[in-house]
């Protein structure tokens, strides 16, 4: 089949790129739980890419996002690099954060990434706070603030809301609704509407599928232009899909979602096969680029994972470092 | 030139002067603006600098403390202004969770430059939420530096030195101090943050009192002096950092040790002052260490009931006397 050239196809195979790049961090993180070798635990996005990618992808450099504790995805798809997040997911000196962040806290500032945050909620004051910084020093930064569903309940939101319409601020808080608030539908935890949550107090509020990172990035770039433009606050419902549980380590869990459910939406709905097929469908690219990628990508993740692997802890000394900035002069 | 200036005055000198000196200074809170807070500290300043630096917020504590972390990461200086202590349980998680850690949990690659201004302080009949003094709370946790000024020049000097500050400051002023006055110079100075201030030198006793406590611990020091009992008096002014050294060669000379603060006794400031200096002054101890801090009750309304859980400067001296004379304060 002829090729055909249309001016988006590096944006759409970048998309592309990025959400294998996101699936395979993730599927390596899994990995390195179950192995034993990773401290602690972590949170997956695997099968919410298209959110992340969509989002990331209308965003420059320069714009700001604030992330969640099940923030591997946002921070891949802002531009961060394998070697320093497996670094950091496995306390080491060369992670992001020196390994004093660990999966839950990778900030990425040299791409906008201003942190994920494992209080639920609790970066939306920050996300704000980054918009308020744009207006006040006149720049048309934008500030992104990816939060769950979950998140949704808590009060900060509402009061920061407030506070962005008042302003006019440059943000636009991204709800990412994928049916469950830990181990809790979603339908039992918030009453009415997420939208008309936002709508009252005259933020306009929009609902675009997760799962399609074409119609998420159409609408991130309006909206992101928008508030360039001085039009902000926006709300986007993301409605997309989280295939692990809660954590890696939520492995039992049909006493609160079936399987058919889960089955369901991998195989109905999955954000990369279905783009991955529209790519082939559209001719933007031939089936053995695409499973290049994938391979290329792996590989790269792998080599990312060794590398980390063998990489030293930071030294005892950093224990007491970093506890306060210092003040130059 | 020699002038004196209410307290309340001096932090709004302070505030002019950064926000002259500095355009990312910016005042973020509860009727800051037009209004210039209940205690009309900022009278004045939203004349100067108009409302995108004076910033009035809906009643929103955890809203706007939540927003002003988020500027400060982003290149801006807010002074978060939070009308009572109190209301510190209603920001806890983005001071304590957010502000505190974020410097470190970045390795060091964001930095929270932010005051948080607030006061302490009972006997204003204010009854149990408008009265608490929980500076003890905020120096729990790492990450927060914390700043007790205990006349007008202190709180002049501390809070221009916590704006330039690249970390989160808490910075509690004693809120039935605004009106009392000090010599505050015309030229501009800082206060350096660890430094302790020897209010009064003495020989035999050494007094570690901090914000409110400063002055008790004066006014019992003239009673003390007035039976020949001779007390040194120590203003840390910042509790953390703490200005360890300071306090404890006044304890090698003195020997004696009582620690004066108005936040609860327990869990307080003054049980890690004092169990600092047992353990770093131990043999050069004539006496225990002593804690007077806020009786550990809810403020209570009532005058009569408020005014007993707050240290006075008789019980200062009358504690100190039995110090120096060898008697017990508690019995063993």
């Amino acid at each position: 089949m002829p090729k055909i050239t249309k001016p988006n196809n590096d944006d759409y195979i970048r998309m592309y790129t990025q959400m294998v790049r996101i699936r395979a961090f993730e599927d390596n993180a899994n990995q390195l739980y179950l192995s034993a070798k990773m401290p602690g635990l972590t949170h997956m996005y695997t099968g919410q890419e298209a959110v992340a990618v969509g989002i990331c992808e209308a965003l420059e450099d320069r714009d700001k996002i604030t992330s969640t504790h099940r923030g591997h995805g946002h921070c891949v798809a802002k531009g961060a690099d394998f070697k320093q997040m497996f670094c950091e997911l496995l306390g080491k000196e060369e992670g992001y954060c020196r390994g004093k962040g660990g999966s839950m806290h990778i900030a990425d500032q040299s791409h906008g990434n201003l942190g994920a945050n494992a209080i639920v909620g609790g970066s939306m004051g920050i996300a704000t706070g980054a918009a308020l910084t744009a207006k006040k020093l006149g720049k048309d930064d934008v500030a992104v603030c990816f939060f769950g569903d979950g998140a949704t309940a808590q009060g900060l939101w509402y009061e920061v809301m407030n506070m962005a319409a008042l302003w006019h601020l440059p943000v636009i808080y991204a709800c990412e609704n994928n049916g469950y608030s830990e181990y809790t539908k979603t339908d039992e935890i918030a009453a009415g509407s997420l939208t008309s949550r936002a709508e009252a107090f005259g933020i306009e509020a929009f609902q675009v599928d997760g799962q399609d990172v074409l119609a998420v990035n159409k609408l991130t770039q309006q909206l992101v232009a928008r508030c360039r433009n001085g039009e902000g606050p926006f709300f986007i419902e993301l409605e997309t899909y989280r295939y692990h549980g809660h954590h890696v380590g939520d492995i039992n869990r049909e006493y609160y979602r079936s399987r058919d459910e889960e089955a369901a939406w991998r195989e109905k709905r999955d954000p990369i096969t279905n783009f991955g097929n529209w790519l082939l469908k559209e001719g933007v690219a031939e089936d053995t680029e695409l499973s290049e990628i994938r391979n290329a990508i792996n590989a790269d993740a792998e080599a990312a994972v060794a590398y980390a692997l063998d990489a030293h802890y930071p030294d005892l000394s950093e224990v007491d470092m970093h506890v306060f900035a210092a003040n130059s002069g | 030139m020699t002038r004196e200036l209410t307290l309340s005055k001096a932090v709004n000198e302070a505030l002019a002067e950064e926000m002259r000196r500095d355009e990312t200074v910016f005042i973020i809170g509860e009727d800051v603006a037009e209004a210039g807070t209940p205690f009309k500290i900022l009278s004045g300043l939203v004349e100067e600098f108009g409302t995108d630096r004076v910033m009035d917020t809906p009643i929103a504590e955890p809203g706007f403390m939540g927003i002003a972390v988020g500027a400060a990461i982003t290149g801006t200086r807010p002074v978060v202004d939070l009308m009572f202590g109190d209301f510190l349980y209603l920001v806890m998680d983005q001071l304590c969770n957010q502000a505190a850690k974020t410097h470190y949990m970045s390795g060091g690659k964001l930095n929270v430059p932010l005051v948080l201004r607030t006061n302490l302080g009972a006997t204003r009949r204010s009854a149990a939420q408008h009265s608490q003094s929980l500076h003890a709370l905020v120096a729990h946790v790492p990450g927060l530096k914390v700043a007790l000024p205990s006349s007008a020049y202190e709180a002049k000097g501390l809070l221009k030195t916590a704006i330039r500050d690249n970390n989160p400051v808490v910075i509690f002023e004693d809120k039935l101090m605004y009106q009392d006055t000090a010599v505050v110079p015309e030229e501009e100075y800082l206060i350096p943050f660890g430094v302790a201030n020897i209010k009064r030198e003495g020989r035999d006793i050494t007094l570690v009192a901090t914000s409110s406590m400063v002055q008790v611990a004066e006014a019992a020091a003239d009673i003390l002096a007035a039976e020949g009992i001779s007390a040194e008096v120590i203003d840390p002014r910042t509790i953390v950092p703490l200005d360890e050294d300071t306090i404890l060669n006044s304890v090698r000379k003195t020997s004696r040790a009582m620690v004066i603060d108005e936040g609860h006794q327990s869990f307080g400031v003054t049980g890690e002052i004092a169990s600092r200096i047992s353990e770093k002054a131990f043999y050069h101890l004539d006496a225990p260490v002593i804690r007077m801090g806020a009786m550990d009750v809810p403020v209570p309304f009532s005058p009569v009931l408020e005014d007993i859980t707050v240290p006075t400067a008789q019980g200062v001296a009358d504690n100190a006397r039995k110090l120096v004379r060898g008697e017990l304060v508690h019995g063993a």
